[in-house]
């Protein structure tokens, strides 16, 4: 059999259900707030919000491979890069961008601009620790080690932060 | 590695123009969350009881803000004051917007004035979600009548909410039906209003 060629996010994202983003965006708002109310801590919560990420990764990083049939990334940059276009886009229905690189390579920025997790979201003074969508880094470690790329990640701001 | 930068302070988020709510995102992205919302409830809890309330709780604050939301947004800002406006509000405009589809029935129940059914084939939140023997009859579908409960409850319609499983014949799968109890005070305003 002929090997599938890799397909872009977009076309994957066109071939899978979906469902309404606010449905996603309103769960995930239940999800934190439920966790703020137990655990009272900000830096508790963004571990939480972390490891469900992680639980998330490793299961969703199996539906990424089935699906989008990408090559082997030969290093962290096209790993990045195949993360951002294709992973984002198929899950979330956004694109990322990947910038930000450090000299060794080993450390990159993905930005979000429309991040359907922060819709209708503003947070209080109370939180401004919190980093609302560290679920995504976590989704992004979980889905890393899997490949054996043992990576801690974080969020910045509204951005988030991919480390090797 | 985690970054400590301060926070910029953005626009004020209601000064954002409202999205169209076209956007999607994939059906197994929100199935992982879901599945992520039940699995951290489960560690809060002892039984299945409490778990069921948790989940109602968590969709309770998603229905309040979807009646606000399509009020605003498919309504024109018109308010709901009938009985039957209200459950063809939620069995057709908040079922297609959140679930894409409109709810498969809405019945009036037989044995009691108050009970209404909204019925599913298969609750869109249930559809990767197998539940264990050992835990009886609960239904993750509490999320979804949570959503009900609070879209009734800030519409000035309080009722009891729950999600059952129905089976059916020839189904391998039961149906489930959400089951909606009004309070006294909203049938007596049903009936002064004629």
């Amino acid at each position: 059999m002929a090997p599938v060629a890799p397909k872009s996010g977009d076309a994957i994202f066109a071939s899978v259900d979906r469902v309404n983003a606010e449905l996603f965006t309103l769960t995930y708002g239940a999800i934190v707030r439920q966790l703020l109310t137990d655990l009272e801590e900000v830096d508790e919560v963004n571990k939480q919000l972390d490891q469900m990420g992680y639980n998330i990764g490793v299961r969703l990083v199996d539906e990424f491979l089935a699906k989008s049939n990408v090559n082997r990334c030969v290093d962290f940059r096209e790993t990045a890069e195949v993360i951002a276009k294709v992973g984002f886009k198929m899950f979330l229905g956004v694109t990322a961008s990947v910038t930000n690189w450090d000299a060794e390579g080993t450390t990159c920025s993905i930005i979000l601009e429309d991040n359907p997790l922060v819709d209708f979201v503003e947070l209080p003074d109370t939180c401004q620790g919190l980093y609302y969508c560290n679920i995504l880094s976590g989704v992004i470690r979980g889905a890393l080690e899997m490949f054996l790329f043992p990576s801690p990640s974080g969020v910045n701001e509204n951005r988030s932060h991919v480390a090797a | 590695m985690i970054g400590v930068g301060k926070i910029k302070p953005y626009t004020n988020v209601l000064d954002r123009p409202l999205s169209k709510g076209k956007q999607e995102v994939s059906l197994s992205a929100f199935a992982f969350l879901f599945s992520e919302l039940v699995q951290y409830n489960q560690t809060q809890v002892d039984n299945i009881a409490e778990l069921e309330r948790r989940l109602e709780d968590a969709g309770y604050a998603v229905g309040a803000r979807v009646l606000e939301l399509l009020c605003h947004r498919e309504k024109g800002n018109r308010r709901e004051t009938r009985l039957l406006g209200i459950l063809s509000f939620i069995h057709s405009t908040v079922w297609k917007v959140l679930f894409g589809k409109v709810a498969d029935s809405l019945e009036k129940g037989t044995e009691h004035e108050d009970e209404y059914m909204i019925s599913e084939k298969e609750l869109l939140v249930n559809r990767f979600i197998s539940i264990p023997k050992d835990m009886g009859a609960f239904n993750c579908g509490a999320f979804v009548a949570g959503i009900v409960k609070g879209v009734l409850d800030n519409a000035g319609f309080p009722a009891v909410v729950t999600a059952h499983f129905v089976p059916v014949d020839g189904q391998q799968r039961p149906r489930t039906t959400i089951l909606i109890k009004f309070a006294e005070e909203v049938l007596q305003r049903e009936a002064r209003l004629g």
